[in-house]
């Protein structure tokens, strides 16, 4: 034991002695240890923060949508959605009895692009959606202003519109009231005039923030919704959806209710060669995007791996530079009296010392780096505690396995010789 | 009667055994050296005198021969034991003082104590009495680089009689040193003889050098060739003429 703290000290002192090549050693280690830290700190603090805000979107929503069938044989003809292949709103009426103890409402929701309201020079910059009257529910929308569309609105298919605050901005003046205005709406080459009946509070989505959606003030781009009927009518759409979203009741397990939904609705496709019905959770959602994370960290941490090696591999070239340049001091030890056992111990201590200060320098770097790179992404930075305690014991682990060759060679000199050695 | 330290019997060393070119250095050896003395072995270089200085030293084991080294065989031991016979046995002192570099005079005597797991206090505790006995306890903290080369040796002889051994192996002590710091150390050495009672064997090519000794020891080929004994500490020294009385004594005993 106290050979122990006496080699840590003299292993000390030695690299102390030879700063620069110490640095230069440990420079792959660093390397490799600072760029598995970094990476997981900037992959933690992304899932995470990806995680919190598909949350925020719904965790308990599912996905139903329509789905053309694999061919058997593998290859698949594109077959076009036609009106027999699509959920109908006696469907949805149906299933929503059926479910009523698990599902809270549905949401419709199809959008036919994106257009622009405007008046004289005033414009604002929006993408259309129709909806129903779950989509304010699903999607946890704040009114400011007015109602949200109702199911009423749809049944007449009423040409009645809910803007963002944003748009309200852009095209009314501050002691104007929006609601009841009537507002034109370009799509393409068609003008179509809406009824304002509600303004709701735009929330900046943090996936497109992190996309880089940074248009001006003016010229960002926020939904308008109307009633989903009256969008199919006004773009020629066929009835029914393709695409809903069953909003599930706080303590239901989404995952197990994604799978029971899937089933209930394939029932009314049974007869249906082209078409079928499936259903994701968004936490199923959630665990493909965590699982495609884990994936680039493994192969980020392969390049790593690669790089500790070849650091290793430069620790043991220094270690055997140091048993020969200390050949005299290891025969002398010989003669004291040091046994085989000892002088193997001295120098790996030695390589291990290198590697762990290498490894500690790699974790502050790549904390540095991690947090540099979170903050640029603009998620908050996580320091992951088990990476550095992973990172410490690997680092450990290669001082001693590319140490041990050195200190075995040195540990194996003949006493007469190494005395004798110039 | 005093106790037998070294007891060598047809030692032959021979290298390259069984290859066309094999070399026979050490060609049936007999020497006996008793507790106390202080005896030099002195020869040509090539004349073998370094090869038995690494047997008596038990850094390598004879090919023939029967070696004792204070009671225990050497020829039977492992490489373990052999550490642990050096550990306790021998205190070297080498020509270029072989300190442990970036290592302070301290740590340095206290290096054989720490082979033999001598705990911490009782270790520095000793090796400052042996560096004040040498007069380098006041340079205890410094490096050996920070070292004149006469106290540097002064540091290894302390370093040598860190675990009390039963015999000092000093092999050309002053070989790297002037006349006058040489002059010290040799002093040293008939101190530790004639204050501490050491056995010390004093290894040179030096007939001068030989001549303060109680017993010269002359190899030549692989053989004793001559036996004689010294004068003693030349004139110049303090210790001189002290020896032969000691000399006196030990007829008287025989007596």
């Amino acid at each position: 034991m106290t050979q122990l703290f006496e080699n840590i000290s003299l292993a000390v002192s030695g690299l102390r002695a030879n700063k620069m090549r110490a640095l230069l050693t440990m420079l792959g280690i660093i390397i490799g240890i600072g760029s598995v830290i970094a990476i997981v700190m900037v992959g933690d603090s992304m899932t995470n923060s990806m995680t919190s805000s598909l949350q925020e979107m719904g965790a308990n929503n599912v996905q139903i949508q329509v789905q053309q069938r694999p061919s058997e044989n593998g290859m698949s003809y594109y077959t076009s959605l036609e009106e027999e292949d699509m959920l109908t709103d006696d469907m949805i009426e149906k299933f929503m009895e059926d479910y009523s103890d698990v599902v809270e409402t549905v949401s419709v929701a199809d959008s036919i692009g994106s257009g622009r309201v405007t008046e004289g020079h005033k414009y604002a910059n929006v993408n259309i959606y129709g909806v129903n009257e779950g989509y304010q529910t699903a999607n946890h929308m704040d009114m400011l202003k007015g109602r949200f569309i109702g199911a009423k609105d749809n049944k007449a298919g009423k040409k009645v519109a809910v803007v963002s605050d944003r748009l309200v901005n852009n095209m009314f003046s501050d002691n104007e009231n929006p609601l009841g205005q009537e507002i034109k709406l370009n799509v393409g080459k068609d003008v179509h005039t809406f009824t304002v009946i509600g303004v709701y509070k735009y929330k900046q989505n943090s996936m497109m923030a992190m996309m880089g959606a940074t248009a001006s003030e003016q010229d960002m781009t926020t939904d308008l919704l109307v009633p989903i009927t009256t969008m199919n009518k006004m773009a020629n759409l066929i009835d029914g959806y393709y695409y809903i979203t069953a909003l599930t009741k706080q303590g239901t397990n989404s995952r197990v209710l994604a799978s029971e939904f899937e089933e209930y609705f394939n029932r009314f496709y049974i007869r249906n060669n082209d078409y079928q019905v499936m259903a994701t959770s968004l936490d199923s959602i959630i665990d493909q995007y965590t699982s495609m994370m884990g994936t680039i960290q493994v192969a980020i941490s392969v390049i790593a791996a690669i790089s500790l090696l070849v650091g290793g591999i430069g620790v043991m070239n220094i270690m055997l530079v140091s048993v020969t340049e200390r050949t005299r001091e290891i025969g002398t030890r010989k003669a004291l009296g040091a046994k085989n056992s000892a002088i193997r111990m001295q120098f790996i201590v030695e390589s291990v010392i290198i590697c762990l200060i290498g490894g500690l320098i790699g974790i502050v770097v790549g904390m540095v780096l991690g947090y540099g790179g979170a903050t640029l992404l603009g998620f908050p930075a996580r320091p992951s505690v088990q990476a550095i305690i992973v990172a410490v014991g690997f680092s450990m682990m290669i001082g001693v396995f590319f140490g041990y060759y050195p200190a075995n060679k040195a540990a194996k000199l003949d006493p007469i010789e190494a005395l004798r050695y110039e | 009667m005093a106790k037998t330290i070294i007891d060598m019997k047809g030692i032959v060393k021979k290298f390259y055994i069984g290859q066309p070119n094999e070399l026979t250095i050490l060609k049936g050896i007999d020497l006996t050296v008793e507790e106390g003395e202080f005896v030099s072995i002195i020869g040509q270089s090539g004349s073998g005198k370094s090869t038995l200085m690494n047997i008596i030293g038990a850094l390598d084991r004879p090919t023939e021969g029967e070696y004792y080294l204070d009671g225990i065989s050497i020829n039977q031991a492992g490489d373990s034991q052999l550490s642990n016979i050096r550990n306790s046995k021998i205190g070297f002192v080498f020509q270029t003082f072989n300190l442990i570099p970036r290592t302070s005079a301290l740590k340095n005597v206290e290096l054989p104590m720490l082979y033999a797991s001598v705990a911490k206090n009782n270790r520095t505790l000793r090796a400052k009495e042996l560096l004040k006995m040498v007069e380098m306890d006041e340079r205890m903290g410094h490096l050996p680089n920070e070292l004149s080369g006469g106290q540097k040796q002064r540091v290894a002889i302390a370093r040598a009689m860190a675990n009390d051994p039963a015999i000092i192996l000093a092999d050309e002590p002053t070989g790297a040193l002037d006349s006058s710091t040489g002059r010290l150390v040799m002093d040293l050495f008939h101190q530790l003889h004639q204050e501490k009672g050491k056995t010390i064997i004093l290894i040179t090519h030096n007939p001068e050098l030989a001549e303060e000794t109680q017993r010269i020891i002359t190899i030549h080929d692989g053989q004793v060739v001559d036996v004689r004994p010294g004068k003693g500490a030349p004139l110049s020294s303090k210790f001189s003429g002290k020896m032969q009385k000691n000399e006196e004594n030990l007829q008287q005993e025989e007596k």
